[in-house]
């Protein structure tokens, strides 16, 4: 009896002192003090204790740069310029990083830990991201696989974003929340609004969560971001190609398009498997009426069923591209679709005389 | 008390005594983190950093709370725990001054706590009766000892990354082999010292 309280006594002894000695450890080690962050030549700067990461940091001050796998370094969204103070390069960073980034210091933000002053580069836009309160306003099923998700903006009430750009959602699943981006397919007039096309992935985290949206839910997202830019000159042509919920950046383009110059030339090009996967042809169609200049290809890429009806392209997409399309110097391409498609799209708008800096794409 | 000259001690744990070539401990992180030479001698010289100084900090507690209140049953799980509060003191104190070496050993850092060759050499340690002295030369000769092994393998492994090794026996089985291969030219310092 004597002896097992002892034991207990002497155990709980040593780990308290073990444990007394890593605090103090810690306070010593891990103390980095208060660093100063200081963005693009000094035009945010804010002071920050010492030990955390980069990419959490940045997100506690309210800058938001992408970020999909939420700081496991398993996605290399979270790039940054470091220009002085971020310790060496990672061997985590290395598979993520050209030898040009990496002679341009370019870095992953959520693995470099701040334990000095640190200056940063990232590009100026990303400064105007910010976070979105959203109600869901309402969903709809466009295919059996695709729903349309329309969402109000509660705060800040406006979104300022360029066509073609995407979000990153916010999204809860079993094993905590993640943040997938997603294109925004309303048009940039639509201030107020953001719609996204999601098409269910299974076993996705974020397409479950949102196909499992009903109605006046609230949810987050933080954006814009994208690299599509569509050229201001009317007289340069777009081709617009997707497949899937591909759809997404595309429509957003279309609608902006005709809302800003009503005769500029577009010719969009869409590729599913089957009728059933069809959804906005209705629309386009009509879109089609109204403005000469616009040209909607629906391209099957299965063979007909029996039930079928079908008098458009078949085959896949980039084979109605070959068919259809003017080689012309002065266009613009945006692709969104599975990379086999993009590569092969690419092929032939080389081909069609596009400079490869003209051809824009989003793989999934 | 064990009467063995504290150079003998650690020549022995180092050579012909090997704890990894000869006892065989510590051999999970010794398979993984042998395929370059810069992580074996930054994994080489945690182990030995953490061996000498539990061996140390153990002895002491073994010796001085532990004997006189007749709590040597408790020797096993003090021992670990003053390993794994020592090994979570390294990893800071590796973050801190080297965080290349930190992200290189990964995992590996904070599994040096179940290093067995760790807990291997407080055991020892008792077993055969070191004093004070003894007992710290055995922990730092016994790391040592275990460095130059995982660092002889690197050198190794980072050789016969050109050779042709056959399909079926790439990775952990070629190590194992080249592990046995080398535990036996050891044995060759074997007539040289006797530990006891």
């Amino acid at each position: 009896m004597i002896v097992g309280v002892l034991a207990i006594l002497v155990t709980v002894g040593i780990f308290i002192g073990l444990a007394a000695g890593l605090i103090v450890a810690e306070k010593r080690l891990a103390n980095y003090g208060t660093c100063t962050v200081s963005l693009n030549e000094g035009s945010v700067v804010f002071e920050q204790l010492g030990g955390i990461t980069l990419l959490s940091t940045l997100y506690e001050h309210k800058i938001y740069i992408p970020s999909a796998c939420g700081g496991k370094g398993s996605c290399g969204y979270c790039k940054v310029r470091v220009l002085s103070g971020g310790g060496p390069l990672l061997p985590t960073e290395t598979p993520y990083l050209s030898r040009v980034e990496q002679r341009a210091g370019v870095r992953l933000a959520c693995q470099v830990k701040i334990k000095e002053n640190i200056e940063l580069w990232i590009p100026e836009e990303l400064l105007e991201v910010k976070e979105y309160r959203a109600r869901v306003e309402s969903v709809r099923s466009l295919t059996h696989d695709i729903k349309e998700i329309n969402l109000d903006l509660i705060e800040p009430t406006e979104i300022k974003h360029r066509p073609g750009q995407y979000v990153q959602v916010l999204a809860t699943g079993p094993e905590g929340s993640v943040y997938r981006a997603y294109s925004i397919s309303s048009a940039t007039y639509e201030k107020n609004k953001v719609q996204l096309i999601v098409r269910l992935v299974p076993g996705g985290v974020a397409s479950t969560y949102l196909h499992n949206l009903k109605g006046e839910e609230e949810i987050m997202f933080t954006g814009p971001f994208g690299e599509f830019r569509l050229s201001e000159d009317p007289e340069t042509d777009v081709v617009l190609v997707g497949g899937g919920a591909g759809m997404a950046p595309i429509a957003n383009i279309i609608y902006s398009i005709y809302d800003r110059w009503p005769d500029r030339h577009v010719n969009f090009f869409f590729g599913v498997r089957s009728t059933h996967d069809i959804f906005y042809l209705d629309e386009f169609k009509k879109l089609a009426e109204k403005h000469k200049n616009f040209n909607v290809i629906y391209a099957l890429s299965d063979p007909l069923k029996e039930d079928e009806k079908w008098d458009g392209d078949t085959g896949f997409i980039h084979l109605s591209l070959d068919k259809r399309l003017a080689p012309k110097h002065k266009q613009q391409a945006f692709l969104c679709g599975p990379p086999p498609m993009i590569e092969a799209v690419t092929e032939v708008l080389k081909e069609k005389k596009l400079h490869e800096n003209n051809i824009f794409y989003d793989k999934f | 008390m064990n009467s063995t000259p504290v150079l003998v001690i650690f020549v022995a744990s180092i050579f012909t005594n090997n704890i990894l070539l000869a006892g065989f401990l510590g051999m999970c992180s010794f398979l993984v983190c042998s395929n370059r030479i810069d992580t074996a001698f930054g994994l080489g010289a945690a182990v030995t950093f953490v061996m000498l100084f539990t061996t140390m900090i153990n002895y002491l507690i073994y010796h001085y709370v532990l004997i006189p209140l007749k709590l040597e049953f408790l020797s096993y799980i003090i021992f670990i725990a003053v390993i794994a509060a020592f090994v979570q003191f390294v990893e800071m104190f590796v973050e801190r001054f080297s965080p290349k070496l930190y992200y290189a050993l990964g995992i590996f850092l904070p599994l040096i706590t179940v290093n067995c060759a760790i807990l291997g050499a407080s055991l020892f340690m008792v077993l055969r009766k070191y004093n004070f002295a003894q007992s710290t030369f055995f922990g730092l000769g016994s790391g040592i000892g275990w460095a130059l092994a995982i660092a002889l393998m690197a050198g190794l492994r980072e050789k016969m990354g050109y050779s042709n090794v056959p399909a079926r026996l790439r990775g952990p089985g070629i190590v194992m082999l080249v592990t046995g291969i080398i535990a036996m030219t050891f044995m060759g310092f074997a007539g040289m010292l006797k530990l006891q």
